[in-house]
């Protein structure tokens, strides 16, 4: 990026400026679609419709109803750290996708990645007896685990697609069910499913519980450390992950966008066949590029179920995850800057703690954040047609000469990148 | 051999449709991933229209009048209903795509999940629960072709034809398989057609010819919205009991692969949809399959994981895929908007 160019002239900037117009066009698009509701509605009135709105634009700062019944705001330590929590994952699967994305493939199988990682880092973390290895030892084996797991299923995608031709999208979605049933398999015949607790059979053992003598015990296993996030945040769910998940979105973007290998691998995806006339081996670019982004889902997932407050729900094979599938809009929300997924993940759990708010307190459901984030994909899809307004409007009034030319550039990479 | 063959067309006749919703849209040179979206919003639309029928006078007389005809009508004009906004809720893929310019992948993908946020939050303000389904009775009792309908009684047999392709079936299975066949014919043996697969091949070539790309392609996703549509309410009402919860178990997806799988061919991907057909059906009923009438399902005791039996399918069509993919092509122009200036 040229450094002397004027602020508001950068692409970057222009990309932040759509994303933003484009997040504000959705929630006020779910701010109407609540008052349609409320105004159709006989039971429904327009005071609910505006305790409504503001839960969907600020509902991470709401603390409940006050005695008199009306909505109260301020720091909610618990809605926050939920919400860090919640983007934990997203943020790793939405590095996935974005990751693959900027390489020339659709990785629409985050949600069999992720699942792949959930199966490993959990036989990991709950098949090693307690004792037998340093705790520390054993959160990091499962962690690694899961990356080496989903990578390799990642992988299989990515060799179908470089010896075969076999279209990345379609192979996606067939491992993502091959997963879903295989996971499902391997934990009906596992002896991981909780029996301690009445009623929890059809969920996996947290992994504080460990294997004592034969026996889950709880508190045996092993668990994310806190480190003092949940001082900061009491009564949320929040641990260490979330750092973990900001270092690696920074690990990516130094890889994508500071080394030969990075710019190996994007070369691949704007032009496979120039790439390999430049000496690079396309095949093999596709497999890794592939093969990171399901270590990245997977990892995503084994940070997710290692917290140690999470119980996965074993007999998955009907429906895929849905953290898996949200990895899309994050990644194409943040024009799959890795930097911005991180932004883009935390926006996305917060609309989900809004719309949980939403759901407790208003005659209202956590599914209008869901037509929100729907919304601003749908219109960051035409981020170009909003960045040529943007270059229309920002252009200086004279001595503008430059910029069009400066435009064709960034407009071809709104058109195939953004 | 009866239940294998009901069943298996139940799975692969919404299959077939939405493939070949998939095949209007992406011959005509845009990428519809959406088609997901679209089947769960039909699925929505169509149980939507049940649900306020059965709330006139007039309807539930029908029922208990057993007018069959009647209930018939309901079914037929649910799935128009579902085919109509299906095609409306394409639109807003066309727009983004054709005027916008738009990425067709993250469009299509932005529909997928607007789709089902959409029908939950709508579904949960007027039920108050997460589905949507019938307010009396179930989808057997009211849509279900049944032999007692001609006149043979409870005891009475049908004969083979009769009781495979007859009695226990939807007539929406058959006019699905109706509308497909005039279809492929229309995209391949008439000047509309041979104009639509133009302009996903060779658009600036079809322009130069005075065929309004936009147009046609505007045409080709409206089609693909419709049948998408009218596929989602026939997988809602053949599979799922006439029930809308915002989620057809991945069918768009699988449609979408069926389509390649089949390599953008009505005839190929009649096959493949009957294949996975097959294979779900097993999956579902592979311990109450008796193939060949002698009392011993075989299946059941080979002694295989039924989660592997669930595989199959998936398993089957990536290993297909391996065999066939090289000689797969896709249509040459689609995911590229059309800019007439670059001409």
């Amino acid at each position: 990026m040229n450094r002397k160019e004027p602020f508001l002239q950068r692409e970057t900037t222009r990309s932040v400026i759509a994303s933003l117009i484009s997040i504000i066009f959705g929630l006020v698009f779910g701010a109407v679609v609540i008052l349609v509701v409320a105004l159709s509605s006989k039971d429904l009135g327009l005071a609910s419709a505006w305790e409504g709105i503001r839960l969907v634009f600020c509902g991470i700062f709401s603390t409940g109803r006050d005695a008199a019944g009306a909505l109260s705001w301020g720091f909610n330590g618990q809605n926050i750290g939920n919400m860090l929590f919640r983007a934990m994952p997203l943020i790793m699967t939405g590095l996935s996708v974005a990751m693959a994305y900027k390489t020339g493939l659709f990785n629409i199988g985050a949600p069999g990645q992720y699942l792949i990682g959930t199966l490993v880092s959990l036989t990991i973390a709950l098949g090693i007896p307690s004792g037998a290895l340093p705790k520390a030892l054993v959160w990091l084996l499962a962690f690694c685990g899961a990356i080496l797991a989903g990578a390799v299923w990642g992988a299989i995608p990515g060799l179908l697609k470089a010896f075969l031709n076999i279209n990345e999208v379609i192979a996606c979605i067939m491992t993502n069910w091959i997963a879903a049933n295989f996971v499902t398999w391997m934990f009906a015949d596992s002896n991981f499913k909780n029996v301690v607790e009445n009623t929890k059979s059809s969920y996996i053992y947290k992994t504080t519980y460990g294997l004592v003598d034969g026996q889950y015990v709880s508190g045996a296993g092993i668990a994310t450390p806190k480190l003092g996030l949940d001082k900061l945040f009491p009564g949320s769910q929040v641990n260490g992950g979330i750092l973990i998940a900001i270092l690696l979105a920074v690990c990516v973007y130094i890889m994508m966008e500071k080394t030969t290998f990075g710019y190996e691998l994007k070369a691949c995806g704007s032009n496979r066949h120039a790439a390999r006339y430049a000496g690079i081996s396309d095949r093999l670019n596709i497999m890794l590029s592939m093969a990171i982004a399901g270590g990245l889902a997977a990892a995503g997932a084994a940070l997710y179920w290692l917290s140690g407050n999470t119980e996965f729900f074993w007999s998955t094979y009907q429906s895929l995850p849905g953290i898996g599938f949200n990895g899309i809009p994050v990644a194409m929300l943040a024009v799959c800057n890795p930097i911005g997924v991180i932004f883009t993940a935390l926006f996305m759990s917060m609309l989900d703690i809004s719309g949980l708010q939403l759901t407790n307190l208003t005659a209202y459901n956590e599914y209008i954040t869901n037509v929100i984030i729907a919304v601003i994909v749908y219109l960051s899809a035409f981020s170009l047609v909003i960045k040529l307004w943007l270059a229309k409007r920002l252009k200086p009034k004279d001595g503008g000469g430059n910029v069009n030319a400066e435009l064709a550039p960034g407009e071809k990479k709104g058109g195939k990148g953004a | 051999m009866t239940f294998l063959i009901q069943q298996t067309l139940l799975y692969a006749v919404p299959l077939m449709i939405v493939a070949l919703a998939g095949v209007f849209s992406e011959r005509s040179g845009i990428i519809n991933l959406a088609l997901e979206g679209i089947m769960i919003f039909g699925a929505f639309i169509g149980v939507l229209f049940v649900y306020l029928m059965q709330g006139a006078e007039w309807v539930l007389a029908a029922k208990d009048a057993n007018s069959y005809f009647t209930l018939q009508m309901i079914e037929l004009a649910a799935m128009l209903a579902a085919a109509l906004l299906g095609a409306a809720f394409s639109l807003l893929l066309s727009f983004a795509s054709i005027n916008l310019r738009a990425d067709q992948t993250i469009g299509g993908t932005a529909l997928n999940l607007l789709a089902p946020a959409l029908v939950l939050f709508l579904v949960r303000i007027i039920t108050n629960q997460n589905k949507l389904q019938m307010v009396t009775g179930d989808a057997a009792s009211w849509f279900m072709v049944k032999k007692s309908m001609f006149g043979y009684g409870r005891t009475e047999k049908m004969g083979f034809l009769g009781s495979t392709f007859v009695d226990k079936t939807y007539i929406a299975t058959y006019i699905c398989i109706l509308l497909f066949v005039v279809l492929s014919i229309i995209l391949y043996k008439t000047r509309f057609g041979l104009r639509l697969r133009s302009c996903g091949e060779n658009p600036q070539a079809a322009d130069s010819l005075g065929i309004n790309v936009y147009r046609m392609r505007y045409t080709g996703t409206t089609i693909s919205g419709a049948l998408a549509g009218l596929g989602g309410f026939v997988y809602a009402l053949t599979t799922a009991n006439c029930t809308a919860n915002g989620d057809v178990a991945g069918f768009g997806f699988l449609a979408l692969a069926v389509m390649i799988f089949g390599n953008w061919n009505p005839l190929s991907i009649a096959g493949a949809s009957l294949l996975f057909g097959l294979f779900k059906c097993i999956a579902a009923g592979y311990s109450s399959i008796d193939i060949n009438g002698d009392g011993v399902y075989m299946l059941a005791e080979i002694g295989v994981s039924p989660h592997l039996y669930r595989m199959l399918p998936y398993l089957i069509t990536l290993l297909v895929l391996a065999f066939t993919s090289k000689s797969s092509r896709a249509p040459k122009a689609e995911g590229i908007p059309y800019d007439k200036s670059t001409r």
